[in-house]
């Protein structure tokens, strides 16, 4: 099976509307080639779940100031001011989510499991509106799976089977998100033939990942 | 010294050889420069690994090598990457002995709200929330007033960041420990008083019976 396509046809692949996965943390491991292709093509009303929006010219702020997301479900947005002016003039949605809890709801969405746990946010304003639950007498909030119709995520090194590597701080989010979407495509620095990677430093297994795109 | 050096110094005599601290953008990434050479501290960058080293200069940059504000940074021998589900794994399951971060506003309960103002700044918790509730010991580095306003008070008014989660605040005036719904002041700057803190401090304060001074 060939999984390798054209940065355009990766694009034909996200319809307005969806919800998108991105890897990346404040641009950093986000495939921006991919970015560029969902900007050339327009794609609207996007749900995004990122880490963070980054900057209005790097990773997933790009989207942002291109006024392609409905909602954003981020951790951060302090980076750029576009998130927060669309946020306060009510163009855009934006669900603020702990980081921590964040990664854990995107690992239950690829997992199998539909919630976790957590004692991040009890006691403030996070807490609104979802289960309390008293185990062993510590009080627990109850944050939900996230699931994605397509993930589009970052790594240095892929095979052509799909196996992943990461580099450095790229890791981040992207081996979550590989487990938590219908669809997962990946835009690799680095293409190499199968067999080639040492079997034990491979992070992301080559069945999550649908498409492999070429990256800069 | 500037306040922000004063701060930092001072949190730095709070790391302890072995410790694995994490800390915030801002203010407390100065920490770092003031831990004393001859012990072994393991810093903890959220967006995925351990072992964080210093700020790069110029030639040593490596794009893939960032802290959690996306500046470069250099890594110690025998640093270790990871994904972000690992990375507050470690923070949550009590890992981290010291989290420092910065302050809007502190009460004596030890609530602390440091992401949001409604209406004005929403920049978001980030890994704020997970830390406060998850490290061994919460140290809030902050300024001691805005524009002469106190930020240290009976009851935080912005949205929390966590409830309840404060060990200990240091500013550049004072530092205060957290004790059952009021702050005890443990120590004053040398070029400050007893007397200044409490008059620019808006919570209710135990003087501890001796107090220190830095």
């Amino acid at each position: 099976m060939n999984k390798l396509i054209s940065i355009e046809a990766a694009a034909d692949l996200i319809h307005d509307g969806m919800t998108v996965m991105c890897g990346g943390f404040l641009g950093v491991g986000t495939p921006e080639k991919i970015i560029d292709a969902l900007i050339q093509k327009n794609v609207k009303d996007i749900t995004l779940i990122c880490n963070d929006t980054a900057f209005p010219d790097k990773g997933t702020g790009k989207l942002v100031v291109n006024h392609q997301l409905k909602k954003a479900i981020v951790s951060h947005i302090g980076t750029n001011p576009e998130t927060g002016k669309q946020m306060m003039e009510q163009e855009l949605i934006v669900e603020l989510v702990p980081q921590g809890s964040l990664a854990e709801r995107i690992r239950c969405g690829g997992v199998g499991l539909g919630a976790v746990l957590t004692r991040t946010g009890i006691g403030t304003d996070i807490q609104k509106d979802k289960p309390v639950l008293h185990i062993d007498g510590t009080e627990y909030l109850l944050e939900t799976a996230l699931h994605a119709d397509v993930a589009i995520i970052f790594a240095s090194v892929c095979d052509e089977k799909g196996n992943l590597i990461y580099d450095g701080a790229t890791r981040n989010f992207n081996p979550l998100m590989a487990m938590a979407a219908d669809i997962v495509i990946v835009e690799a620095e680095r293409i190499v033939p199968v067999g080639t990677l040492n079997h034990n430093e491979i992070v992301t297994p080559h069945i999550v990942v649908d498409y492999i795109v070429k990256g800069a | 010294m500037h306040a922000k050096e004063i701060i930092a110094s001072r949190i730095a005599k709070e790391i302890k050889d072995g410790d694995v601290v994490n800390l915030g953008i801002g203010l407390p990434t100065m920490v770092a420069s003031y831990i004393p050479a001859d012990i072994d501290v393991t810093l903890h960058s959220e967006n995925g690994f351990l072992g964080l080293e210093r700020s790069a200069n110029k030639e040593e940059i490596n794009p893939v090598i960032v802290n959690a504000g996306g500046q470069p940074v250099t890594i110690k021998p025998g640093a270790v990457f990871f994904d972000s589900a690992m990375s507050f794994g470690i923070v949550r399951g009590g890992h981290v002995d010291i989290t420092v971060l910065g302050g809007l506003q502190v009460d004596q309960y030890g609530n602390l709200a440091n992401y949001m103002v409604p209406g004005k700044m929403v920049p978001g918790m980030g890994g704020a929330m997970d830390l406060v509730s998850g490290a061994k010991k919460v140290i809030v580095a902050m300024t001691h007033t805005t524009k002469g306003e106190p930020k240290i008070l009976e009851n935080c008014n912005l949205p929390l960041t966590g409830k309840g989660v404060v060990t200990l605040i240091v500013t550049e005036l004072a530092v205060f420990e957290v004790e059952e719904g009021r702050l005890v002041l443990t120590e004053v700057h040398k070029d400050s008083s007893v007397e200044e803190v409490l008059s620019l401090t808006a919570a209710k304060v135990r003087v501890a019976d001796h107090v220190g001074v830095f």
